[in-house]
Formats: structure tokens, sequence, C-alpha cells
């Protein structure tokens, strides 16, 4: 096999620097953001005592599990042997650590207390999911760091399909457990499921992928070098399986609350009446995140389509994860089974919510953090190849 | 001190004695519970578990039960009702079927196996031996996951700067909160304020005691009377019961 020539990007264009600079406004206005939430409380955003995690969250979960999706193209490499993912190896390595740093960014500033994260690193509650996360998203760090090390240090090579199976199993371990944080949650219809957690896995995979081909087109054409027809054809392929497989399991869900009387309310709201919740869903989450990426990729199959498919599944998953969590705690929790209740808690009611400004700037700097992150890397080090213009490799 | 005197003090003491060893069994384990409240340095025991037994067939429409709490713990509101901590709230039902209507009081359940307990990731909340469950102000971080976790809303997190709080009762802007069931009140041997409240007010739809106590007034009744718990099917053992739902 030839081997492959790494390089970094020069980084001293006008574009560059432009890109960078508009990526930094946008970090200081999500910080600025979180100081004004962090100095005059969570009552500047849009989120209630009904409605606890809001836009922040969507951010945050969907920035995680894009996170570890964004390392299938290595783990197809370096754990299912195929060579020609194998150049993309380190360029995925960095987009899944930037992703992931940009959503814990996110989640912790959003923390109603986030000088005390030294607290949540020095008590545990082991029994608490959100925990055990705790451990997973910092040695997501350390095991992709490691993984990294033994692609970049040639004398390290051998290492990498070990390290690369261990990188894989862990970010499976991972988007378990954030699926589990809500799959978890018995006391309300919309999560308690153990399905959540396979539907994050899979919802990761299509997110992930879609976020790394956008970086990757990106990271070609600006620096101007080349990107084969035959491995963006692949790369479609293989995002289109996984929305396919997000579609699924998203089915699979709703047949088995249609099918059980107790959840035909739930169902009713999510699918019917549910207002902005409904329309999520039909519009953003089947429509733009599932049929037109389909479509894209499997029946025009161009490269700006694959762009574009790229482009659905992302801002269809927003919609996804917006509905899984914000939708999920909008609809009324049934304490009382066969009553019709009222309150001033606005028990009984499904409780509105729009997100804040602050919200949806520090969500927005969670991503520009992301991107800074890849942007910074690719010129720091040598994680893009010279070229991508390859054919089929033959071991393929 | 004369012989008498001297012998007289002599049989109290042993008296004294023989009473202190027959009651208590070990340290803190004592055959017959006193009737006093504890002292500040002397840790909850598991000998009690504290609960409300509530009758909704007395409940009426007033809210002296909220604003007790509201008093005596100094959640006031900034007339935010989506954002103001509710500690306890009344939630008025109406049967889908026959339109029965009735209402309540609602707030933590204090359950034995408490999910907020179980989700907290640093342990900020917990579960006391006799039953309260707290939030430790020190360690909560503000993540929310025991409000999402509650099966009965009774969580709230604080939105905005407090002030003109009580100095028994520690609140934070950034930390979540809930009912503590008066538990400075009941470390001083009296009954939470909404209890108080709703009998000085001579509706009695509300009473407070030891579960553990079979023989105590709660027990008697819990005994003798129908109840139930709210969302029993997550077989929670909540501490706070309900008659007449």
């Amino acid at each position: 096999m030839a081997r492959i020539e790494y390089r970094e990007i020069e980084g001293r264009s006008a574009g560059f620097f432009g890109l960078l600079g508009v990526l930094a406004l946008f970090i200081a206005a999500g910080l600025a953001a979180a100081w004004a939430m962090e100095h005059r409380g969570h009552v500047i955003t849009g989120m209630t005592n009904r409605i606890v995690w809001g836009a922040p969250h969507v951010f945050a979960v969907f920035l995680i599990i894009a996170a570890s999706g964004a390392l299938n193209v290595a783990s197809v490499a370096s754990v299912f042997g195929r060579e020609l993912y194998k150049p993309l190896a380190r360029l995925s390595g960095l987009v899944a650590v930037a992703l992931l740093a940009g959503g814990l960014s996110v989640l912790v500033l959003d923390l109603g207390r986030p000088e005390r994260l030294i607290v949540a690193m020095t008590h545990y509650n082991f029994k608490s999911i959100f925990a055990w996360n705790i451990f997973l998203y910092t040695g997501f760090f350390a095991v992709v760091t490691l993984y990294l090390w033994t692609m970049f240090e040639r004398r390290m090579n051998g290492y990498t399909p070990r390290a690369g199976l261990l990188a894989f199993l862990w970010r499976l371990v991972l988007t378990t457990g954030t699926g589990s944080i809500f799959g978890f949650l018995v006391a309300r219809e919309p999560y308690n499921s153990a399905l959540l957690a396979p539907l994050f896995v899979v919802m990761s995979f299509s997110f992930g992928t879609a976020a790394f081909v956008l970086v990757l087109m990106a990271a070609c054409r600006w620096s101007g070098r080349p990107l084969g027809d035959a491995l963006l054809a692949r790369l479609g392929t293989l995002l289109g399986i996984f929305v396919a497989a997000v579609m699924y399991f998203v089915t699979v869900h709703h047949l088995t609350n249609l099918y059980i009387a107790r959840e035909f309310d739930l169902e009713r709201f999510l699918l019917w009446e549910g207002g902005v919740y409904t329309a999520l869903f039909w519009i953003g989450q089947v429509l733009v995140g599932g049929v037109v990426p389909l479509a894209l990729i499997f029946a025009v199959r161009t490269r700006a389509a694959l762009a574009g498919a790229a482009a659905c599944v992302i801002a269809g998953g927003f919609a996804q994860v917006a509905v899984i969590i914000i939708g999920g705690q909008a609809y009324p929790q049934d304490i009382f089974p066969g009553k019709e209740v009222s309150s001033s808690f606005f028990d009984g009611v499904v409780a509105s919510y729009a997100p804040s400004l602050p919200e949806i700037a520090l969500g927005a700097g969670g991503v520009a953090l992301a991107a800074a992150l890849v942007v910074l890397g690719l010129k720091l080090l040598p994680f893009l190849p010279s070229s991508l213009d390859q054919a089929e490799p033959a071991e393929a | 001190m004369t012989p008498e005197r001297r012998r007289f003090l002599g049989w109290g003491a042993a008296a004294a004695a023989g009473a202190a060893a027959v009651t208590t069994l070990a340290p803190g384990l004592r055959l017959v519970e006193l009737a006093r409240a504890r002292s500040p340095d002397e840790a909850a025991s598991a000998l009690q578990r504290w609960g409300l037994l509530i009758d909704t067939a007395k409940c009426s429409d007033c809210d002296a039960c909220v604003s007790a709490c509201r008093e005596e713990n100094g959640w006031t509101g900034h007339d935010r009702p989506a954002t103001d901590a509710q500690w306890i709230r009344k939630v008025s039902l109406r049967d889908r079927r026959s339109g029965f209507a009735q209402t309540l009081p609602l707030m933590c359940q204090h359950c034995e196996h408490p999910p907020c307990v179980d989700v907290c990731p640093t342990g900020a909340s917990f579960r006391r031996a006799d039953g309260i469950v707290l939030v430790d102000k020190h360690i909560c971080i503000g993540c929310r996951y025991c409000v999402m976790a509650c099966p009965f809303g009774a969580r709230s997190f604080v939105h905005e700067p407090t002030t003109g709080q009580k100095p028994d009762v520690p609140r934070g802007k950034g930390t979540v909160e809930s009912c503590t069931l008066c538990v400075q009140r009941v470390d001083r041997g009296e009954r939470p304020a909404c209890v108080e409240a709703c009998n000085r007010d001579g509706h009695g739809a509300m009473a407070f005691g030891d579960l553990n106590n079979a023989a105590g007034d709660l027990g008697r009744r819990l005994r003798s009377e129908p109840s139930s718990a709210l969302r029993a099917d997550l077989k929670l053992n909540p501490g706070v019961r309900y008659q007449s739902l």
C-alpha cells in the first residue's frame, strides 16, 4: 500500500483568519451568555420548572452524540480494516474530540453552578448514570488521544488497530450512556425505554458521519486538496444506511407506544396534536432529517447532493434531539391517571417553552468552539492527507 | 449529709441506672423511644420514618398549607409562576369519567427509593436516615437531572437571586430545592408548617407522624383506614399517603 502523506493546512490566508474570527465571535457570544445566565440566573432563559432542560441541552446532546459518531470513519478503517477510509482516520479522531469538547462546554456552562465543576469531579454517586457519563466523556478524550497518538507516531502504528477497537467500544458505551440518561427516567412516559440507548447509538452514527462529511468537504475545498468521488460515494452510502437505521428505530419506538393503550395520549401529542413538537417531528426529523437525505444520497448521487444530505441530517438531527428533550418534558407527567389536573405548577397542561437569545448563543458558541478546534487542529498537526483523490484500493 | 439522705440518693441513682439499662439495648437503640426532640448534634435515626397522611375529603379550596410553607421556608416568588419555586402546591383534580372534583396539596413525597437521589451525579440529593429527602446546597451543581427524574414535579430550580432567606432554610440561585418536610421544625420536635396550618384552620386534612410507630396516631390510622400512594406502580414507597383519592 502506498504511504499516505499528511500535511498541515497552510493557515495564512484571509479566509482562514476570517473563519477563525467569525468562530471567535460566536465563542465570545456564548461565553457572554453563560456569564449572564450565571450572574442573573436562569430566569433570562426560556427554561422553567417544567422545561428544565432547554436549547443548551439540545445543542450539547447533539454535539456529544455526533462526537461519538464522528469516530465512525476511523473505526471503519482500524477495526473493520477498510483501507479506503484509512487516510481519513486522523481527521475522524480530531472531529470527534472537537465535537465532544464543544458539547461538554455547553453542558457545563449551562449548569446552575458551573463553578462547582470541581464538585462533580470529586463527589460521585455511582448509581447516577450522569456520574458514569462524567467518566465516559473524560475517558473518551483520553482514549481518542491515545488512538490518535498511535496513528501519528510511526513506532506506535502497530497498535492502531487495538487502540481503534478500544475507542470503538468506548464510544458505543458512551452513547449508550447518553441515551440512558433519558432511558432511565422511569417516571416520564416519553422516555423510560431501553430502546433509547440503541436509538442514540444509531443517531450518533448518522449525525457524526454527516458532520464528518461536511468537515471533510470544507477542509479539502478550502485547502485546495483533491477529494475523490469514489471516497465520497462510499461515505454517502454509509450515511444513507445510518439515516435509514435511525428511521427504523424511531418507527419501532412509536409503533410500540401506539400498541399500548396507556401511551395513546402521548403518541397523539407527539404525532398529531403537539403543535411545534409535531411539526419538528414530521417536518424536521422525518422529512428534512430522513426522507430528503435518503433521496439526495440514493437518487441524486452528486457531490452537492451529498453535502446537502449531510446538512439535512444535521438539521433533522437537531429537530429530533429537540423533540426528544423538550417535547418529552412539555408533555405533562401522569401523576393522577384518569383525572384532569390543574395547578399553579401547570400540571396537566403541555408546558410552553421558547428559547431565549442567551440559550441559543451558548449553544451556537459550543458549535463554534468545536469548529474552531478542528480548524486549529488542522493547522497545527498533519491531520489531513495531501490528496484524497484515489481510486478504490485493491484491498478495500 | 445524713445517712438517710445518702441512702436515698444511692437508691435513686441505682434506679436511674437500671431504667437506662433496661430501655437502652445498644448505643442509640432504645427499647422505649423517648418523646423528645433530637439535640442538634444527634444524627437522624432510621428508627423513625417521618411521613404525612392527607385526607383529600377534608381538603377544601384554601391554600393555608401553601402560605404556611412559603412563610416558614421563605420561598417568596417574583410573580413568575413558571420559574418561581413551589415547594408545595394545590392541585385540582376532576375525574374524566364521572366528573368528580377534588383538591389536594402536592409536595415531595419523601420516597423510600427516591429517583431524584438515584440520578443525582454528586450525591447532593440524599435521603436522611429518618426518611426525609433533602438537597445538600453545598454540592448541588444545578444540573436539574433530579427535576427530570421526580415523578411528582415536586422539585424547583432557583432561577433568580434569593433575598430574605430564613436562617434555618438555606436557598441558593442555581440549585434545586423542594419540600424538606420542615426538617428544621421536625428536628425541634414540631410538626411541619403545612400540617400546623391545616389543623389550625380546623380542616384537619393533614397529619404528620412516624410511619414506623404502629402505636402512634399516624400508624394507627394507616392500619385501620384505607390510604394510597401516588404513582404506586413505580413502587417508590413514598412517605406521603393520601386518603379518599
